[in-house]
């Protein structure tokens, strides 16, 4: 067990391109930490280096308190899962998950009693003499799990361990994954780029853009406080809705309608030295049916009309989907690139489309012309040209702060700070450096 | 696609009887031949009127033979394991590392394996008279590493590029040093290949003629198909035809047996299962 430091890491490959920014991370001894990002960004390249099988350009890495840059992966003491698992097809389950140990010339006898207890705990024990062509999919990932945990390692690396399961196994798998985390208690670092389960699984996040982290706080932290636009949309599914608003003498004035900012939040916009022009984030679960907006609620929040275009019942609640004009458009980096990894594109229509969730109770139907109420508290808002969250700008000086709302009984209690946090000063710098290299870095980043 | 009209059929049923009779037919009338007695081998007719085994008793009582036979087999051998352990090294090289040289490596092994063989003859000889490599083992071995590898090298990297690489970087993780690496995770993975080239290599060298006929004198190093050459009638006047024949038959079988061997080996693949399909 060892806790993991990375300090100024970069990663630059030989064709020049920069993989890896300036990454700094205290990982603790036992903790569970997702690096996550779209493709291309660099994470994987990140943990190939933890794990020893990239060269880091610069920085320092320590694994247990011990710089280990130049050290071979066998020194370092780390297991890794790999999204194609990569099990030895040559070699039955049981050579496969003693390989390590053979390889450090362990007694045979050790061999056997630890493969056998792995298989015991990963359900495994009837497949122990098959080769790997005859696993299928979920066996293989859990053989390849057996495999890092025969080894009673340092530190877990995994790269993207469930991508390779179909929907209903990931979940079932993930939940596997953290309960094995928490029974063996070993630090864990763990690649994905599925934001729910980076979510669900870490207790720590690191959200990462084009070779520079973002943000690394806890799931908590990362939804209600999100340092950046990239982060505010990375996380969250569906994705956080944003439109272009204009500041006028306190009040935010975009496509929904106009928010009055309250004192302190106000002061932090303009305190910031923005324009006037910036970018409004809402969360789904931030609107609701007016209809069922309690009187006290109404106050904290604005009603506007829209027609539905198309509306979405999942039983617990409704997805329903408005379009709203652009206004001068919202033009971000940060944006497109999200919207390229999801897939997504703009509606196409010179608007925006809008998604929010309601309460299952709603009688709003689709094509209809329905009044909603959006609560103004859970406001997030963004400096169009660095991407930073300005709704957070007073809680970095104060340090004891309070949610971006100052009134509202059931305002947002943010979590611990943690010092870990990135500086959002530094991470608007990184990103304003970073849009010549965003081509590169997204080249290297696949090569991993 | 079509269906196969009965005209198509029977139209490439002719040209492939045609091709196979082609191919075929000398090496039936060598059979033939190889079973006539000395007499016989004007008669025209195909099946010999008189069979007989002296043709295959004589080359193998005869050292002059027996000995060429041997080197056939040991210098086809050791060429062999040469030529594939040092390929496989260079071809893992070319398939998965980038270093200053590589298309300038590619580029020469290419070349090699271009080069008019019969244009090097002159000045290898002269080279191997120098180093005293003229009619030994060596002489022969050496050369025939240096043609195999460049056949060896373009095999083996294509089977290197199929491995998956994460199997190496697990190789790595789980303690194994880069040699450990290659040694049991990726070499038995390319074992089929490995054999694929391994039969190309000994193949080359056991149908050389050139060579064998240029580097040797005595049959103390000379290849069987040296050999068949200075084989001498019953009289003076007796072309030795049969013995010919009969030791072209005997060459020829353990590469017969060698491709039936080894053909499913070939084919199959070892990489499967390895990662998700």
């Amino acid at each position: 067990m060892a806790e993991i430091v990375l300090e100024h890491i970069t990663k630059r490959f030989p064709d020049g391109s920069l993989a890896v920014n300036d990454f700094n991370l205290d990982i603790a001894d036992g903790e569970f930490v997702i690096l996550v990002g779209p493709s291309g960004c660099g994470k994987s390249t990140t943990l190939n280096m933890i794990a020893g099988l990239e060269d880091i350009t610069s920085g320092e890495l320590l694994i247990g308190g011990q710089v280990v840059n130049t050290k071979s992966p066998k020194d370092r003491d780390i297991a890794m899962v790999f999204q194609s698992y990569a099990l030895y097809p040559h070699m039955t389950v049981r050579e496969n998950m003693g390989f390590a140990l053979k390889l450090a010339k362990t007694p045979q006898a050790t061999i056997t009693q630890k493969v056998d207890e792995a298989a015991r705990v990963l359900d495994l024990t009837q497949l122990l003499d098959r080769r790997p062509a005859n696993l299928s999919g979920g066996q293989r990932q859990r053989v390849a799990m057996g495999r890092a945990i025969v080894r009673d390692p340092a530190a877990f690396l995994m790269d993207e361990p469930l991508s390779n399961l179909d929907a209903k196994l990931r979940v079932q798998t993930r939940t596997e994954v953290s309960r094995l985390q928490r029974r063996l208690g070993t630090t864990m670092v763990y690649v994905t780029h599925d934001q729910v389960e980076a979510l669900t699984l870490g207790d720590r996040v690191a959200v990462m853009r084009t070779g520079v982290l973002q943000q690394a706080a806890s799931p908590k932290e990362l939804y209600e406080r999100p340092v950046n636009l990239f982060v505010a949309g990375f996380i969250g599914s569906p994705a956080m809705n944003f439109m272009a608003g204009t500041l006028e003498e306190g009040v935010l004035r975009t496509s929904l309608g106009e928010f009055r900012l309250s004192d302190r939040l106000r002061r932090e916009v303009e305190s910031s030295g923005t324009g006037r022009e910036v970018i409004v984030g809402l969360r789904p679960e931030n609107f609701e049916d007016v209809a069922l907006v309690s009187p006290d609620n109404r106050p904290h929040g604005i009603t506007f009309h829209a027609t539905i275009d198309v509306l979405e019942s999942l039983g617990s609640d409704v997805f329903v989907y408005f379009t709203r004009e652009l206004g001068h458009g919202v033009n971000s980096a940060e944006l497109e690139e999200l919207a390229r990894d999801s897939g997504r594109t703009d509606s196409g229509e010179g608007g925006e489309t809008i998604v929010a969730r309601l309460d299952a109770a709603t009688r709003i139907a689709e094509g209809q012309d329905a009044e909603l109420w959006v609560d103004s508290r859970a406001m997030h808002i963004f400096d169009p040209a660095t991407g930073r969250n300005l709704s957070l700008a007073g809680d970095d000086d104060g340090g004891a702060a309070t949610a971006q709302t100052a009134s509202g009984a059931d305002a947002v209690q943010p979590d611990a700070v943690q010092p870990e946090t990135v500086d959002p000063n530094a991470t608007a710098t990184d990103i304003r450096a970073v849009p010549g290299q965003a081509g590169q870095a997204g080249q290297g980043g696949e090569a991993t | 696609m079509a269906a196969i009209t009965p005209r198509q059929r029977t139209g490439w049923a002719t040209a492939n009887f045609v091709v196979i009779a082609l191919a075929l037919i000398p090496v039936l009338w060598l059979v033939s031949l190889s079973f006539k007695t000395p007499t016989a081998v004007l008669d025209p007719s195909f099946i010999p009127a008189q069979w007989t085994w002296g043709n295959y008793s004589g080359i193998l009582t005869s050292s002059q033979f027996i000995r060429p036979l041997a080197n056939s087999i040991g210098i086809g051998i050791i060429s062999t394991v040469i030529a594939v352990v040092l390929a496989s090294m260079a071809a893992y090289a070319v398939a998965r590392l980038r270093f200053p040289g590589k298309g300038l490596l590619i580029g020469m092994s290419l070349l090699i394996a271009m080069f008019p063989l019969i244009a090097l003859v002159t000045p290898l000889f002269t080279i191997e008279r120098a180093l005293g490599l003229f009619n030994t083992w060596p002489g022969l071995i050496i050369p025939y590493v240096t043609f195999g590898l460049p056949l060896g090298i373009y095999t083996l990297s294509a089977f290197f590029r199929e491995i998956p690489w994460e199997l190496e970087k697990a190789a790595k993780v789980d303690g194994a040093s880069p040699f450990q690496a290659f040694v049991k995770v990726i070499a038995p993975l390319a074992a089929p290949g490995m054999v694929t080239t391994g039969i190309l290599v000994f193949l080359a060298c056991w149908n050389d003629f050139l060579l064998a006929i240029s580097f040797t004198s005595t049959i103390s190093a000379r290849t069987a198909p040296a050999a068949m050459q200075y084989f001498s009638g019953g009289s003076v006047f007796t072309i030795p035809t049969g013995p010919i024949a009969a030791a072209a038959v005997v060459i020829t079988i353990p590469i017969v047996i060698f491709v039936l061997f080894f053909q499913r080996r070939i084919v199959a693949g070892l990489t499967s299962g390895a990662v998700k399909g």
